[in-house]
């Protein structure tokens, strides 16, 4: 039987923050895709910091989790309320439209 | 014994308090109250730089570490304070001409500045983070706070998504730091890479996404897109708070990251800043060349300025980080005083932002022409000026340290850009007149105006009291060595 040791978490934690990048820069669809992208390279650090955590048989890594959740969720209700103004001014969320401004 | 001292954050303290005060007060009386709550709060910075100044400057650790207090960090936190000043003081009169007059808006403003105060004196991973989002989430919503505009609210949304892009990238390495170290704690980290003989992969990686997340807050080229458009987007008050006061916040933390934890390995971190200041510094120059709105040329002028800026951190000495605490107080000066003459290019209740806007302005109006004129010399380096001794000394740091290569790329790229700073100046003065912008300064932009016109041409006569302090700041940084 396997054992699911500590670099097994890490290239999961490794996975998936890698997806929200990719999720950032390749998505040409959809702002709310990106801003779940943000939530899931979020979520992959916090994997990081419990596997570290447990490992090290010290509790700051979960402390830290938990402080980075909250901000998770503070960050997601500023994103969600920007995107409603931009959403009221240009009546799109789709990512060519962010376009006003280049050079 | 727990420790429980708060002497060393009462500025912090202070300020949380009177933010939550004037959230009721905008709450009870609304929006008319934002006039009142403006100028209350810029007495309350004024009064926390008191309370800063009267506080002991020994260094003092509380909080169970996380918290550091010290002349490095008093230093910035004077000059963050500064920067809430002035840049409130100049949104006031252009919240009301734009219709957003919000009592949000300094509020906002004053989390922000707690979020950049605690980063300064961050002694820890956490408190780094905590600082840095603290800072992040307000201005992300300053960014988009004229809502019924498109562009505002596009530079939100652009803001947010490269900032917490960025914010992602800062808390991965901090967790690869944190399993490979075993601490976050800035001490611990210090101590434990400077025993080791070999750094563990990990640790590097760490610490390069640490980098790449922070290079976003300066906006130190390649991680400098968000900058032209947020800078542009934005209403004019609130680009002019993020020229003035983030980048030094950032920086500040950047220094304070850079030769207290990481000290040790200076060999990995080098190269990466190295090439972080050559690129930002020839973006900088060459990308505004081309630019025709004033904020996005100020916003390449910024990526170029954090490129020097950052010559000084390469060269890694207590000289070079004197130098940079030199040239970013230079720069918070010159930089509100442009952005007082921007927020005045106004005609018919409405903004211009175009360069040729300003064209003519020697004749209609002289005075601001003459101010802008002698900050543009100064923002290119042209001697007798403050900007010039700005980058004088970092060049030195980088000599001194037979930084070459830096050095030259820095003057050369410098060369490029006074052909930007001075073709403002070749506008103003010798094409045809345009017409006239509105009316005359509102008090607070001329007294903003004044000082630091005065600062600019007064600076070579007496730099001993300023040059001092930024040696003791540097100091600091450099005595555990």
């Amino acid at each position: 039987m396997m054992i699911i040791d500590l670099h097994h978490y890490l290239i999961l934690a490794g996975a998936l923050f890698t997806l929200g990048v990719f999720g950032i820069f390749l998505n040409r669809k959809n702002v709310i895709v990106i801003m779940m992208s943000i939530e899931l390279m979020l979520l992959a650090v916090n994997i990081n910091f419990v596997a570290f955590s447990y490992y090290l048989n010290d509790l700051t890594g979960q402390v830290f989790a938990i402080f980075v959740l909250t901000v998770a969720a503070a960050e997601a209700a500023i994103g969600l309320a920007i995107l409603v103004t931009f959403f009221r001014n240009k009546g799109s969320v789709a990512v060519e439209d962010i376009s006003a401004m280049k050079g | 014994m727990i420790d429980f001292n708060l002497l060393p954050l009462l500025p912090e303290i202070f300020l949380s308090l009177t933010a939550m005060g004037f959230l009721i007060v905008g709450v009870c009386r609304g929006h008319e109250s934002m006039q009142v709550v403006s100028w209350a709060s810029v007495l309350s910075y004024a009064f926390c730089g008191i309370l800063l100044l009267s506080m002991s400057w020994d260094t003092e650790i509380v909080l169970n570490d996380m918290f550091k207090f010290d002349r490095f960090a008093g230093l910035m936190k004077l000059l963050i304070l500064l920067g809430l000043i002035i840049s409130v003081a100049l949104s006031v009169r252009y919240l009301k001409q734009e219709g957003i007059a919000r009592f949000e808006y300094p509020v906002l403003v004053t989390l922000a500045g707690i979020g950049m105060m605690l980063m300064v004196s961050s002694n820890n991973l956490l408190s780094l983070y905590m600082g840095l989002e603290l800072q992040s989430l307000s201005l992300y919503v300053l960014a988009s706070f004229n809502r019924n505009s498109l562009k505002s609210s596009e530079a939100g949304v652009k803001y947010f998504v490269l900032g917490s892009l960025s914010s992602g990238m800062l808390l991965f390495g901090i967790s690869l730091i944190y399993g490979f170290v075993g601490s976050v704690d800035f001490g611990a980290i210090g101590n434990t890479l400077a025993s080791l003989q070999n750094v563990p992969f990990g640790v590097t990686f760490g610490l390069v996404f640490i980098l790449a997340g922070l290079a976003f807050k300066i906006s130190a080229v390649p991680f400098h897109m968000w900058t032209p458009d947020v800078y542009q987007g934005a209403p004019t008050s609130v680009t002019a708070l993020f020229a003035i006061i983030p980048k030094i916040a950032a920086m500040g933390l950047l220094i304070r990251l850079l030769f207290e934890p990481f000290a040790s390995i200076a060999d990995q971190w080098g190269q990466i800043i190295y090439f972080l200041s050559l690129a930002s510094m020839i973006v900088g120059s060459f990308a505004a060349i081309m630019q025709e709105n004033i904020k996005r040329l100020m916003a390449y002028s910024s990526i170029g300025n954090m490129g020097y800026a950052l010559i000084g951190v390469v060269a890694g000495t207590q000289g070079g980080v004197a130098a940079v605490i030199l040239y970013l107080i230079i720069y918070l000066v010159m930089t509100s005083g442009v952005f007082t003459v921007i927020l005045s290019m106004r005609r018919d209740g409405s903004d211009y932002e175009k360069i040729s806007d300003l064209r003519g302005m020697s004749q209609s109006n002289p005075v601001m022409a003459y101010a802008m004129a002698i900050l543009m010399f100064s923002m290119s380096g042209i001697p007798p000026m403050a900007g010039f001794f700005g980058k004088l000394l970092i060049f030195e740091a980088a000599i001194a340290q037979e930084l070459y290569i830096l050095a030259v790329f820095g003057v050369l790229s410098s060369v490029v850009a006074a052909y930007y700073y001075l073709r403002i100046v070749k506008v103003m003065f010798f094409e045809e007149e345009g017409d006239a912008f509105d009316g005359d300064l509102p008090f607070a932009r001329r007294i903003v105006l004044f000082v630091s016109v005065m600062f600019v041409l007064a600076f070579a006569i007496k730099p001993g009291l300023i040059v001092a302090s930024t040696q003791g700041a540097a100091s600091v940084l450099f005595a555990g060595l």
